[in-house]
């Protein structure tokens, strides 16, 4: 039974996060931030876009170094 | 049809494509190697659990406020599409070896061949049966997913199910017509074109959904999408530098249009 849920939370791990979780990380804190900016009279559309510039390069180099 | 419908379209059709060619590679090689009717069964049921699963998640999801929808939705879109355009760029820039249906269809091709046969219940061939129920529902959730997601959305599910029923029967009758893997469809260029697609939708609806507002509004769509495209292109340019030398992964893939004719 641990055995099966192990694998079912291993493949929703695998489907939902992938292979890098450090995307999954920035992505969602760079879509609290741009709540958070939202709110203020500061424009928050940019955010997002400079999130996805600097964690996908990032991502392929760690998976060039490896 | 809009510009952002046509997009809509676009993208969710070569998505579901690219998952129609793993799923279809799956069932002709549990067909090819053990037996048709079996894998057929698996077809049947796997998409009956696939029927199931878009009848209980459409009208939840169409419940659901547009900007919390578009929040999750485009969260999860932009890690997938990341994740799908990490991969892409590391098999254009020689890191990694290139997606081959063909080299796939031969390892289960040969799994298969090794496997022993079991009868359960009415089917012939157990081990046919599962490999293609679980080809269809594995593969068939990331299209359930895209299509549902892509059109709830852009308030605009029915256009987002043809594209997808479009994708997946065409993918389906081509492949059983020829009874051999779908090698020639260009499914790394694929990849690369929905992992930008699925970026760009992601960074649209997600901060929408985080009440982010574009300048220009839907228009922006058309504008994010061809960034997202020029950057990864640039960051394949800038990583085929560093390749490793040929012969090891892909490195000698000089263009995104020769891995196949």
């Amino acid at each position: 039974m641990i055995d099966r849920l192990r694998a079912f939370g291993a493949f929703w791990y695998d489907f939902v996060i992938g292979d890098d979780w450090r995307v999954a990380a920035v992505v969602a804190t760079a879509l609290a931030v741009t709540f958070a900016v939202s709110k203020t009279s500061i424009p928050a559309w940019w955010i997002l876009p400079a999130a996805v510039a600097v964690v996908l390069p990032w991502s392929l180099w760690q998976a060039r170094r490896r | 049809m809009t510009g952002t419908s046509a997009a809509l379209f676009v993208a969710v059709f070569l998505a579901c494509a690219v998952e129609a060619v793993e799923a279809v590679t799956i069932v002709l090689a549990a067909g090819t190697a053990r037996d048709w009717r079996s894998a057929g069964l698996g077809v049947g049921s796997g998409l009956v659990v696939l029927a199931a699963v878009v009848a209980a998640l459409g009208p939840a999801l169409t419940a659901i406020p547009l900007g919390a929808l578009r929040l999750v939705v485009g969260g999860l879109l932009l890690v997938f599409g990341l994740q799908w355009l990490r991969k892409a760029v590391l098999r254009y820039s020689g890191h990694k070896d290139l997606h081959d249906e063909d080299a796939i269809f031969q390892r289960e091709l040969a799994a298969a061949r090794t496997a022993h046969a079991e009868r359960r219940f009415a089917v012939d061939d157990w081990y046919a049966y599962t490999l293609s129920f679980k080809g269809v529902v594995l593969e068939g959730l990331e299209v359930a997913f895209i299509a549902i997601t892509f059109g709830s959305n852009q308030h605009d599910v029915p256009l987002a199910a043809l594209a997808a029923g479009c994708a997946v029967l065409l993918v389906a009758a081509v492949g059983f017509a020829v009874r051999a893997p779908l090698a020639r469809v260009p499914e790394n260029t694929l990849k690369f074109v929905v992992g930008v697609m699925l970026t760009g939708f992601g960074i649209f609806w997600g901060a929408e959904g985080a009440d982010a507002h574009w300048p220009g509004d839907d228009a922006a769509l058309l504008a994010i999408v061809p960034l997202v495209a020029l950057f990864a292109l640039g960051l394949v340019a800038l990583l085929r530098r560093t390749a490793p030398p040929r012969g090891s992964a892909a490195a000698s893939v000089p263009a995104l249009q020769l891995e196949q004719p």
